[in-house]
């Protein structure tokens, strides 16, 4: 009976370790990617293509901007494609990536519901938005969890002059999660919410909200995909995480980024520069 | 605890040993036994030995230390005080010890399953054996059935087979009949003869003055967890010697 | 209520189409979560028998601590399993990290104390009653835990079942050291916390549907195994 379950636990532990290193067959690469894009769907759309172009499938890990750096520091990713510039020049200088390439941009918006509270539907300005919402006292949900998205609401805020922190708990709330959840919350609660455009239009659970605040350029949300460095960490596959970059900022890759649609509108701007094509 | 790594007694040497028994140095000898827990003496300076192959009778009122006293001299409990000195078999090893218990406690498996495991912790699995074994106790037609879902008495009777397939020189029973029906009596009481007759040792716990004297070769009677009396079973039963067997067997409560 | 009646239909036409990405889910819900089990209960049902018939010094000091660890979060064994399998952990060089076989061990090791800790009480409970037989007996210790852990087989079922249920419903470990990676590491749970952030609440609610019906059809084969074998055979 013993010899029994020792085989079994044998068979376990080979069904697990080969469970563990199937992949695809071809080569494979794991990107460390943003909820925005993830929940945006627009993977779905292009990995396919890509993978019919080069033969190489590319694994997504959606997190936040922060999340995402952090763990390509670690080694865990060959790509970062986010949307946190300064950040994301950081993460390069201090060695963990090899260049940054601007791949393709949307923008923010601020939605809310159509009560409107705060009074700042039509504004032009994002940071005259949200010191009318900080006066208002209107609810006003952060992602509060370092990613793209947070960063660049609080650098709103700083120009506003307002320290929302202080009013954390009140009117000002930080879910901590992906931005599908910070709006289902926001949704939840009737309050306003900083979202990039794609997910918003991507967005299943509406409710009455409307864009409210739009074409700032302070809201302007460029992406860029970096290579992390394989002299950091020798196992990073560059050979194949830089061909997935080239055919992004490819004439190619960008076309089928601007084509990719939901209800009709185009939800990324390809931006890259051009390139002479070999 | 009983060592389970004896010599097989095989019937015919027994029973040419038998001839001289008297001779033969005793199957027991214990001395100065005594139990105390939280400060209460639940033995007292018990002193025993024991005659090889015979059948010694515990008899007592209730809490008088018979139970206890069983289960000292299986080496389930460690005593306070005293010494337990069993014979060693031929090859100089302790004797096989098996016993039967008040209350059955069976595996949570089939009959033959059941035997099989005791078989198996000698390493002689074995169906003929385990045959043989289920027909001395008449449960052969049972052998696949839930041993759980026996009657009081046919459990009982398995767990006795389950003993003897321990093949033990010395086989205790503590009070094995009690609150059985009478066919599974008659039915235990017969094999445990036919037990004795294979010149196994026996101790056997009992409250029935009828079963005391149709097994018991002698009685010792407990009171107040010390030995009244140690008396060949005829002499116990015309004329015990101490006053508490004596009230005991009038039946009256002795206290 | 509206998603509530589009959820109901939602996972009504994909369990009756097949979905084919359903199916892979499902699949990989199903062999992530029983591996995680098998593996768990081939080292803490031993481990349980051991500390439900051993007496020794700490003892109960171990018996709490066991207990106290069927609590443990999730997401914290998402995060050690994390650190330990980062390419910068100290088991980065096994390149488990968003694979199956990292989801195997998160579950793994969230399951193993809930299943040692009912498996050391069902133990200590037979065993309660077993002792002395087998003292007389003279049943070698090994042997003893195998014919309790065998005798109590079906309690231990039960044990079985709690740890699948606790390691398929489970998000927060997955997440994290899965990635929840389309078709490499989606699970059920993580999909659902994928529908719920794209706001389709109605494919979430559909897909929480078909995983509540997956963890019933489980426990109902169990019990109708569990039935059958008892009336027939042992009880």
């Amino acid at each position: 009976m013993r010899s029994v379950a020792f085989r079994l636990l044998l068979v376990l532990v080979v069904c697990a370790a080969s469970l563990g290193t199937v992949r695809a067959a071809g080569e494979t690469i794991i990107v460390q990617s943003t909820t925005s894009t993830a929940n945006s769907g627009l993977y779905e759309h292009l990995l396919p293509l890509f993978w019919a172009d080069t033969g190489i499938t590319a694994y997504v890990v959606a997190v936040g901007t922060g999340q995402a750096l952090r763990n390509a520091r670690n080694g865990d990713g060959d790509v970062v494609l986010v949307h946190a510039r300064e950040a994301e020049e950081q993460f390069v200088t201090e060695g963990f990536g090899v260049e940054r390439h601007d791949v393709m941009a949307n923008d923010f918006v601020i939605v809310g519901p159509p009560t409107d509270r705060a009074r700042i539907l039509g504004l032009a300005s994002a940071a005259e938005a949200l010191t009318r919402i900080a006066r208002s006292k209107a609810r006003f949900v952060s992602r509060g969890d370092d990613s793209g998205t947070h960063k660049r609401e609080l650098a709103l805020w700083q120009t506003t002059g307002i320290d929302p922190s202080a009013a954390s708990g009140t009117w000002y709330r930080e879910t901590g999660s992906g931005m599908g959840a910070t709006l289902n919350v926001a949704v939840g609660m009737a309050a306003y919410v900083l979202t990039d455009r794609g997910t918003w239009i991507s967005f299943g659970n509406k409710a009455d909200f409307m864009v409210l605040v739009e074409g700032d350029p302070d809201l302007f949300n460029p992406y860029g995909v970096i290579l992390v460095n394989p002299t950091l960490h020798p196992h990073v596959n560059a050979a194949a995480g830089q061909r997935f970059i080239d055919w992004l900022v490819s004439a190619r890759g960008q076309e089928a980024i601007a084509d990719y649609r939901v209800h009709g509108q185009q939800l990324f701007f390809p931006n890259a520069e051009p390139r002479v094509e070999q | 605890m009983p060592d389970s790594a004896g010599s097989s007694q095989l019937p015919a040497r027994v029973a040419a040993q038998s001839k001289d028994r008297s001779r033969e140095p005793p199957a027991l000898c214990a001395s100065g036994l005594v139990v105390e827990v939280e400060g209460q003496r639940l033995l007292d300076r018990v002193d025993l030995t024991l005659r090889s192959g015979a059948t010694t009778i515990i008899m007592g009122p209730n809490g008088a230390g018979k139970s206890l006293l069983l289960r000292v001299l299986h080496g389930l409990i460690q005593p306070t005080a005293g010494t337990v000195h069993w014979r060693t078999a031929g090859d100089g090893r302790p004797q096989r010890q098996a016993m039967v218990f008040q209350k059955p406690v069976l595996l949570r498996r089939s009959v033959a399953a059941n035997i099989d495991f005791v078989l198996g912790l000698h390493g002689n699995r074995n169906r003929a054996r385990r045959q043989v074994l289920l027909q001395t106790v008449g449960l052969a037609d049972r052998a696949q059935q839930p041993a759980r879902l026996l009657s009081g008495g046919e459990q009982q009777r398995l767990a006795l087979a389950r003993a003897l397939a321990m093949e033990p020189s010395v086989l205790f029973l503590d009070e094995p009949t009690a609150s059985l029906d009478p066919a599974s009596v008659l039915w235990i009481e017969d094999i445990v003869r036919s037990t004795r007759g294979r010149g196994t040792t026996m101790l056997f716990v009992t409250h029935d003055v009828g079963q005391a004297r149709r097994l018991g070769d002698e009685v010792v009677f407990l009171h107040r967890g010390q030995v009244c009396e140690q008396t060949p079973s005829a002499d116990f039963f015309a004329a015990p010697t101490s006053s508490e067997a004596r009230r005991f067997l009038a039946g009256l409560i002795v206290l | 209520m509206h998603d509530l009646d589009a959820a109901l239909g939602l996972a009504l036409t994909l369990v009756v189409t097949a979905d084919a990405d359903l199916l892979e889910i499902v699949g990989l819900s199903m062999t992530v979560s029983m591996t995680a089990l098998a593996l768990s209960c081939a080292i803490a049902m031993p481990f349980g028998a051991l500390l439900g018939t051993c007496r020794f010094p700490g003892r109960g000091a171990v018996v709490v601590a066991l207990n106290a660890m069927m609590g443990l979060p999730p997401v914290v064994v998402g995060l050690l399993v994390y650190l330990l399998l980062s390419n910068a952990g100290p088991l980065g060089f096994l390149h488990l990290l968003y694979t199956p076989g990292a989801m195997i061990i998160a579950q793994t090791v969230l399951i193993t104390p809930i299943v040692a800790a009912l498996t050391r009480q069902a133990i200590e409970d037979l065993h309660t009653e077993y002792a002395e037989q087998f003292r007389s007996l003279a049943v070698p210790g090994h042997v003893a835990i195998a014919a309790l852990l065998w005798d109590g087989r079906w309690s231990l079922l039960t044990v079985a079942l709690a740890g699948f249920g606790r390691a398929i419903s489970e998000v927060g470990a997955v997440i994290i050291v899965g990635g929840n990676i389309n078709h490499l590491t989606r699970v059920m749970t993580t999909a659902i916390a994928l529908e719920t952030s794209k706001g389709d609440l109605a494919m979430a609610l559909a897909l929480g549907l078909v995983l509540m019906t997956l963890a019933l059809v489980v426990n109902a084969l169990v019990f109708a195994v569990r039935h059958q074998t008892e009336r027939h055979a042992h009880a």
